[in-house]
């Protein structure tokens, strides 16, 4: 995904933040803490300027008391460094830093007053103990917070470092909870703190609820409970605790594994249905027409590009660019494909090699024309929000919506695809003509019409599978070179003229592919499937389902 | 054979040379340029309007490399029908041995200054040489791997591929799938052969200085001897009945196998051969270039290499060579000159040639001229049936 969209989503999502953090303080005034004005908020700011840490520390707690909109995101600038007191006045401001200037900014309304030289205001500089306080404050005011999911972010923030004063802010939280996600996630944030402690009971009911947890830092709790010395014997000297602890740190474990399993299983199919976007579209033009198509990569990154071109259309309309981009990228890349066929293709046939060669030249001129009118440079196509973020399964297994709307998407193509060929008139003509040309001709069917339509219908469907690559990868010229030898291995590999063969191809080569990597790594997955592929057609040179009867003979 | 080889040998130059009017032209060119490129660089004063700069020696060289490759490709394609489209992962294979030579050349003159490692490994903080790289101190057992290494891939490839009788396109993808493979796999640090970087930062071969003139021309001179004993030897074979039988094997796969040829052995002996000459093209072209890099087995290198044959003429061996030289010199004047137009007269030249130009600028020469003169008729038709007759649409 692209750096710069991330970027993006990320300051979006904290404006967002920012406005819900804001209206709730405004609308719903819970009573915990004091609501403020502008100005006296100001004024205590102010009292952030002083010289002794022990001052600053007094200004902070002050702050922390007072309710204002504003007043997390003023800490959290303090912490990251970003607030500056401007030498001539005194008055404290956010500043951005550029090469040789800094932009002040209003702390209140993030306004640019003045632009300074770098001497001419200073960092209201922090030591590690303010540092210490803040992130406590900061915590403790998102766990006050109205929304479920900031108070879920920040419980698994504080998760990260168990300590005392952490887990007392913690124990406040967790009766008034009533959120039973946000709850459970208390839990094991405090009991990742009692696990350390010397009472056996305590101990031993923190390891029960970490058991209950399963994620990585339960396992590596449990782990530190079993940790030994250098004489190989266990620190821990109560029989039981260990006994437990063992049993425990089983049952995470085989959970665990449990949940690699499931993920590396989507992102295994995941990658499968990448491969069978892209695959489908050549299952189509190879397999029935006998026709090798090198420019299908570049269909499909006609697909990507204009699903970018129909974002720039409607910028205020993202959310629905992709559900448009989707036909408007099948009819583009489809268009295209007709006129490949109809303008190349067609003095070409019953010479495999030769459509291989003038299909490369084809993609060779799609790829500079993209260069040409777009930029050699990467283009990034924003994700709709429907599409991003994730489905938390659980603590330890979560699943992306790009991933999944993806997968989903793919196999309604394939549905539609099996559908056109087997219900419909122009499927029965194109299965008549890839069977036995002479005879369907005889019969009246129109071969050329039919070739036509196959090949347009082939690269409509790289374009679509275009629109879905361009959620999850960069749009760029070089984009379509990545998945044509991929695509190839597919077709090949599942049975050429064979969709079910594509279909079984593309999702084992994926889940194979994944479940490889963790093991090999990924460019030796990727080598090990090659080499297994070509292997495999050494053995079954017409892949998994071969094309029976008088067709597939030569 | 060894008999008909036997008459022959008596004057076997002339015997193959004879009736090719094409073949003693292309001759006769490639022995004056041998001849004149290498006086005029060194003889001819810089200022003069006729010196040949050192670049354009080294280009030439370069080219000659090609066009030895492309003679490689032919001979599968062409002569064979077998379209490799990862014949230039043999070129590479070549060049590694060959850069794997020169980097041991380097001895402790690299950064580091390591006298047993080359610097990409004191980089990777590695403390022994891997074992496959012993031995390529060595001149002689560099060379051997020149022709052992992709002569073995391919002779294991090939053995494997056309005993299961995987031909045409499918042939063809999995090629693209072994040269795509190797690509991946040298992209790895952990290979042991550079990585992405590859090898390079020579100094010196067989003791000579690779920047000197003299050298220069050396290898200048022999690519050109090679390019010329490649065709000579191509040649032969073409002419000899494992030629003929494998261009019965273009056209008939079937029939030549019920005649009762063992239609693998045939494949398997003409491909290994080829990819032999291509890792030799390898190992003249990195000295040269003073680089290789996993860039070189990229798949659109192999179809680039496909290019010149069909631009030449494939089924002529110099139609092979002019077209290596064609395309890579307009490649060379383009990318200098209008970057941007570069793939699109690529592309469309591939367009081109496959519709209008099947047989390649040759081809088109051969059949004006037989039509002036029916004698010299075209050496072979070329006629590619393997797939699908009854797609065609020529018996619509």
């Amino acid at each position: 995904m692209a750096k710069k969209y991330l970027m993006n989503s990320k300051q979006k999502s904290f404006i967002h933040f920012l406005m819900i953090l804001f209206l709730g303080m405004i609308f719903v005034s819970p009573g915990l803490a004091n609501t403020i004005s502008d100005a006296d908020f100001r004024d205590s700011l102010s009292a952030l300027n002083q010289k002794k840490f022990t001052q600053k520390i007094q200004a902070i707690e002050k702050l922390a008391e007072f309710d204002h909109g504003k007043t997390r995101f003023v800490m959290q600038s303090l912490l990251d460094g970003n607030l500056f007191y401007r030498k001539s006045d005194k008055n404290i401001f956010i500043a951005e830093k550029t090469d040789t200037e800094l932009v002040l900014k209003d702390v209140i309304s993030l306004e640019v007053i003045d632009i300074v030289g770098k001497r001419d205001a200073r960092k209201i500089s922090v030591n590690n103990k303010i540092r210490k306080l803040l992130r406590l404050k900061i915590s403790a005011m998102s766990l006050s917070h109205s929304d479920p999911k900031v108070r879920h972010a920040a419980v698994k923030e504080m998760m990260k470092k168990p300590a005392l004063e952490t887990s007392n802010i913690l124990r406040q939280y967790v009766a008034s909870e009533n959120d039973e996600t946000v709850k459970n996630t208390l839990r094991v944030a405090i009991a990742l703190y009692d696990v350390k402690s010397d009472d056996k009971s305590i101990k031993l009911a923190a390891l029960d609820i970490l058991g209950e947890s399963s994620s990585l830092e339960s396992k590596y709790a449990v782990l530190a409970v079993l940790e030994k010395d250098s004489q190989a014997s266990y620190i821990e000297q109560d029989q039981e605790i260990i006994q437990h602890a063992k049993k425990i740190l089983d049952s995470i474990e085989t959970q665990l594994k449990f949940y690699g399993f499931l993920e590396t299983l989507f992102f295994g199919l995941s990658l499968g249905s990448v491969l069978l976007l892209a695959a489908i579209g050549l299952a189509i033009t190879f397999g029935v027409m006998g026709v090798i198509n090198m420019a299908h990569g570049e269909l499909i990154m006609l697909g990507a590009y204009t699903t970018y071109v129909i974002q720039l259309l409607m910028p205020n309309n993202i959310e629905y660019s992709v559900l448009v981009a989707i036909p408007a990228a099948f009819l583009v890349a489809g268009i295209v494909g007709i006129m490949i066929e109809r303008g190349i293709l067609q003095f070409l046939y019953g010479r495999p090699l030769e459509t291989l060669l003038a299909t490369f030249g084809v993609s060779l001129v799609l790829q500079q024309l993209v260069r040409s009118v777009f930029s050699p440079l990467n283009r990034s196509v924003e994700t709709p929000e429907w599409m991003s973020g994730a489905w938390q399964i659980n603590s330890t297994l979560a699943i992306t919506f790009n991933r999944l709307y993806i997968l989903l998407f793919c196999i309604f193509v394939f549905i539609m695809l099996l559908l056109i060929l087997k219900k419909t008139a122009l499927g029965l003509y194109i299965r008549a003509v890839s069977q036995n040309r002479q005879m369907a001709k005889a019969m009246g069917v129109r071969s050329e019409w039919v070739d036509a339509l196959t090949f347009g219908l082939g690269s409509g469907i790289a374009g679509v599978a275009g629109v879905a690559l361009s959620q999850l990868t960069n749009v760029g010229p070089n984009m379509g070179q990545a998945y044509i030898i991929d695509s190839f291995m597919v077709v090949v590999f599942g049975g050429v003229g064979n969709l079910w063969g594509t279909f079984i191809g593309a999702m084992s080569l994926g889940v194979v592919n994944k479940f490889l990597e963790p093991w090999s790594g990924a460019v030796l997955a990727k080598i090990l499937i090659l080499v297994f592929i070509i292997l495999f057609i050494q053995k079954r040179p017409r892949g998994l389902f071969p094309q029976k009867g008088r067709s597939a003979e030569n | 054979m060894t008999a008909q080889a036997h008459i022959k040998n008596k004057s076997l130059i002339t015997q193959l040379f004879m009736s090719d009017k094409g073949s003693q032209i292309f001759f006769a060119l490639l022995m004056t340029m041998t001849i004149v490129v290498p006086i005029l660089h060194l003889a001819v004063p810089a200022d003069s309007a006729l010196h040949v700069s050192a670049y354009t020696l080294t280009l030439l060289g370069k080219y000659l490399s090609f066009a030895l490759l492309a003679i490689a490709l032919d001979l599968v394609w062409g002569y064979c029908g077998i379209l490799s489209l990862g014949h230039a992962a043999f070129f590479a294979l070549g060049g590694y041995a060959m850069g794997m030579y020169l980097m041991r050349q380097i001895a402790d003159r690299g950064v580091y200054g390591n006298p047993e490692l080359p610097d990409f490994m004191v980089f990777l903080d590695w403390q022994e040489l891997p074992w496959f790289w012993y031995g390529f101190d060595q001149f002689w057992f560099a060379m051997l791997m020149v022709i052992l290494v992709p002569g073995l891939l391919a002779y294991i490839f090939g053995w494997l591929a056309f005993r299961s009788r995987v031909t045409g396109v499918y042939l063809s993808i999995i090629t693209q799938a072994l040269t795509y493979a190797l690509m991946l796999a040298f992209f790895r640090n952990e290979m042991g052969f550079g990585g992405n970087n590859g090898l390079t930062d020579f100094k010196d071969i067989l003791g000579y200085n690779l920047q000197d003139d003299s050298t220069r021309v050396a290898l200048f001179l022999a690519s050109a001897i090679m390019l010329i004993i490649g065709y000579t030897v191509a040649k032969f074979i073409i002419n000899s009945k494992l030629g003929r039988v494998t261009v019965a094997i273009r056209d008939a796969e079937d029939r030549a196998r019920f005649v009762g040829y063992k239609v693998e052995n045939y494949k398997l002996w003409v491909f290994t051969f080829s990819a032999v000459l291509a890792g030799i093209a390898g190992a003249l072209y990195v000295p040269q270039v003073g680089i290789i890099n996993p860039g070189e087995f990229s798949p659109l290198n192999s179809i680039e290499l496909v290019v010149w044959v069909a631009v030449g003429g494939r089924g002529y061996l110099y139609g092979a060579v002019l077209g290596a030289f064609i395309v890579n010199f307009a490649k060379t004047y383009f990318t200098a000159v209008l970057p941007e137009v570069w793939l699109f007269a690529l592309g469309g030249l591939f367009i081109f040639v496959t519709i209008f130009m099947p047989q390649g600028i040759v081809g088109l020469i051969a059949k004006l001229t037989s039509k002036k003169n029916p004698s010299s008729s075209p050496p072979i038709e070329n006629q590619f049936s393997e797939q699908k007759p009854w797609k065609s649409k020529a018996d619509a």
